[in-house]
């Protein structure tokens, strides 16, 4: 059944996990996710849908398990925060490189180095441009409340068997840690070990059959075989693209100005565009839902309607270089952002939109320039 | 007995497994993980257990492990095979499960993976090939290189003081509780290979029963490594490895021996 519950993000995760008939959870605890494993451990969800959860003895081992249990088609995820996310990079590039569907959760917390744990979004470079070793990518879901904590979990599962990649959902400190109202969904069951060879039977190692063995490797000794596996990785990035990109256009239709932001930054940008909408600055806001495919055509084309951009993230500027890529000098883009683990509020996003977009010399020149052109 | 007797089936003591594919080895000629491999898909045949058996192959000189044994397999980055071992056997608690580990990858970069595998008394097999040297990257100092000897990173000679003593990985885990069954053999002699035979019979036995965490060291050669030829190696392996690192059971049925 489902119900209306008030809950952190993190333990909306849990349970989402749980309804969505996950087959194991591996972890280790981390500040400011470490809610993740400890409902899952509350919960006994071996007792309520034979999930198994694991506590691991480091982030390493926890994405290894996660490699060995999709190895054999089931599904399986872990979750932890940026220092344990760059100790998982190794196995996220194995997991990229051998082809197995999985589910990786990064509650952003402030870095370099042991950093802070207070939220941040400075994980987007590691996220969106591979991270680990090698080509590849992630595709990578940024949930921007609880509700979405809990709901994407299924979302990238099944994204993850589609393309049987893994699928990183990027969270930070602030939606893990805060508390909202969460509608949970129906209890999915849990696939039987039949119906998970029957499904994945093409290419999982749950003992062979009367089939040729099923082997997963990530290793081609012969670069025409490794340049081969590359390319079909690139052909699966590009069906992403075209099938899979998600976002969130708010008061776009009328704006003059653009904000870009995802996640925590695009729950407090909300609030700045109707504070600037209040002072009559027709202000929009473009959530990308997922950071890789990125919306790239959108950002080209809502570029012809505005005279500026501004990318709010809680970083110095990561994700601007894509919205800067994808908007190909049209308008001016500039990015504005705290980092450290200070939170901007709506009023610092309106302020830096007045400062670097509206009155920016470069914008005027720049609409100058077109009308003398015109 | 000439050639042509010694080949008719009926005289046959040793061949290749069923389980084994008609894939050459990439091992060196006289290297014991050619051995090591036909013993293991020996067992998995005789129990009749390949459909309920996943294998996890390492990083290291038996990374192509998949190539050579005919069975689902998975392999694991540099010393987390125990990881995804567990996870495997988790997930699917009636399957058979093993790794297949060299030295560098189980008791240098996995070993937090093997101690706390092994002391969760996951229900798995460990096989742990030691030959006291890093033979794919090309011959280098490994935990388990004893002392005085050479390797390509210790060129004088493993100095105790500077590179610590051999880790002696085997007698470590069998103090842990969640370990059921710890044994170290050899397969150079016709001999020693049956005994390590029985030992991965009984490995894979105590997987069947739920019995816990399984661990068969075998004491191997590495000629190339080494820089010796095959029959050199081994007389050098009984001399100076098995002082070291002696044959047989540490730990049976959960009880040290």
């Amino acid at each position: 059944m489902s119900e209306l519950k008030l809950m952190k993000g993190n333990e909306a995760l849990a349970e989402g996990a749980i309804r969505a008939g996950v087959d194991a959870y591996f972890g280790y605890p981390i500040t400011p996710q470490s809610e993740v494993i400890e409902y899952l451990m509350r919960e006994r969800p071996e007792e309520r849908t034979g999930m198994v959860v694991l506590q691991a003895e480091s982030e390493i081992a926890a994405i290894n398990m996660v490699y060995g249990a999709a190895s054999t088609g089931k599904r399986a995820m872990t979750s932890s925060s940026s220092p344990g996310i760059s100790l998982k990079l190794e196995g996220i590039s194995y997991l990229a490189g051998a082809e197995l569907p999985a589910v990786i959760v990064n509650v952003v917390r402030g870095g370099p180095g042991l950093g802070t744990i207070q939220p941040s979004q400075a994980d987007y470079f590691q996220s969106v441009k591979g991270g680990g070793h090698g080509d590849y990518k992630l595709y990578v879901l940024a949930p921007a409340s609880v509700q979405e904590m809990s709901d994407f979990v299924e979302d990238a599962f099944d994204i993850a068997f589609k393309y049987r990649a893994p699928v990183l959902i990027l969270s930070d400190g602030l939606i893990g840690q805060m508390m909202e109202k969460v509608v949970l969904k129906d209890q999915q069951e849990r696939r039987t070990d039949k119906e998970v060879i029957e499904s994945c039977g093409d290419w999982a190692t749950t003992g062979r059959t009367n089939r040729e063995r099923n082997i997963i490797t990530s290793l081609d000794l012969q670069s025409e075989k490794m340049e081969a596996r590359v390319h079909r990785l690139m052909k699966k990035y590009e069906q992403m693209e075209k099938e899979d990109l998600r976002y969130e256009k708010i008061n776009c239709d009328d704006a003059e100005y653009l904000i870009v932001a995802y996640g925590s930054s695009a729950r407090i940008a909300q609030k700045a565009i109707e504070l600037a909408r209040e002072k009559g600055i027709k202000a929009g806001l473009l959530r990308p839902i997922t950071l890789f495919p990125f919306p790239k055509q959108e950002l080209f084309d809502l570029a012809d309607q505005v005279k500026g951009i501004l990318s709010v993230e809680l970083s110095t500027g990561q994700m601007v270089e894509d919205v800067r890529l994808s908007v190909e000098h049209k308008v001016p883009v500039e990015h504005f952002g705290r980092t450290g683990g200070i939170i901007h509020t709506p009023e610092e996003i309106l302020e830096a939109l007045e400062q670097k977009i509206i009155n920016n010399g470069r914008i005027r020149h720049h609409k100058t320039r077109e009308s003398s052109i015109l | 007995m000439d050639v042509l007797d010694i080949i008719k089936p009926e005289n046959r003591v040793f061949c290749k497994s069923k389980l084994m594919t008609d894939t050459a080895l990439s091992y060196c000629p006289g290297c014991g993980h050619g051995t090591a491999h036909n013993l293991a898909m020996e067992v998995i045949d005789e129990m009749g257990i390949v459909e309920d058996t996943i294998g996890v192959a390492p990083v290291g000189c038996s990374v192509l492990a998949y190539d050579f044994m005919n069975i689902d397999m998975t392999q694991a980055a540099h010393g987390r095979a125990p990881a995804v071992a567990t996870a495997i056997a988790r997930t699917w608690p009636d399957k058979y499960v093993f790794t297949y580990q060299g030295d560098g990858d189980l008791a240098a970069i996995g070993s937090a993976e093997t101690l706390h595998t092994c002391n969760r008394g996951e229900n798995i097999v460990i096989i742990f090939v030691n030959n006291g040297i890093y033979g794919m990257t090309g011959g280098q100092m490994a935990p388990t290189t004893i002392p005085g000897m050479r390797t390509s990173t210790s060129p004088y000679g493993r100095e105790i003081e500077t590179m610590g003593s051999p880790l002696k990985m085997t007698e470590l885990i069998a103090n842990l509780p969640g370990v059921y069954y710890v044994t170290r053999q050899a397969v150079h002699t016709h001999k020693h290979a049956r005994k390590a035979k029985k030992a991965i019979k009984k490995a894979f036995e105590n997987t069947r029963l739920k019995k816990g965490l399984s661990f068969v060291e075998i004491v191997s050669n590495c000629n190339s490594g080494w820089k010796m030829n095959p029959i050199e190696s081994n007389e050098w392996m009984v001399e100076n490895m098995f002082p070291y690192f002696p044959l047989g059971d540490i730990k049976v049925n959960g009880k040290l021996k």
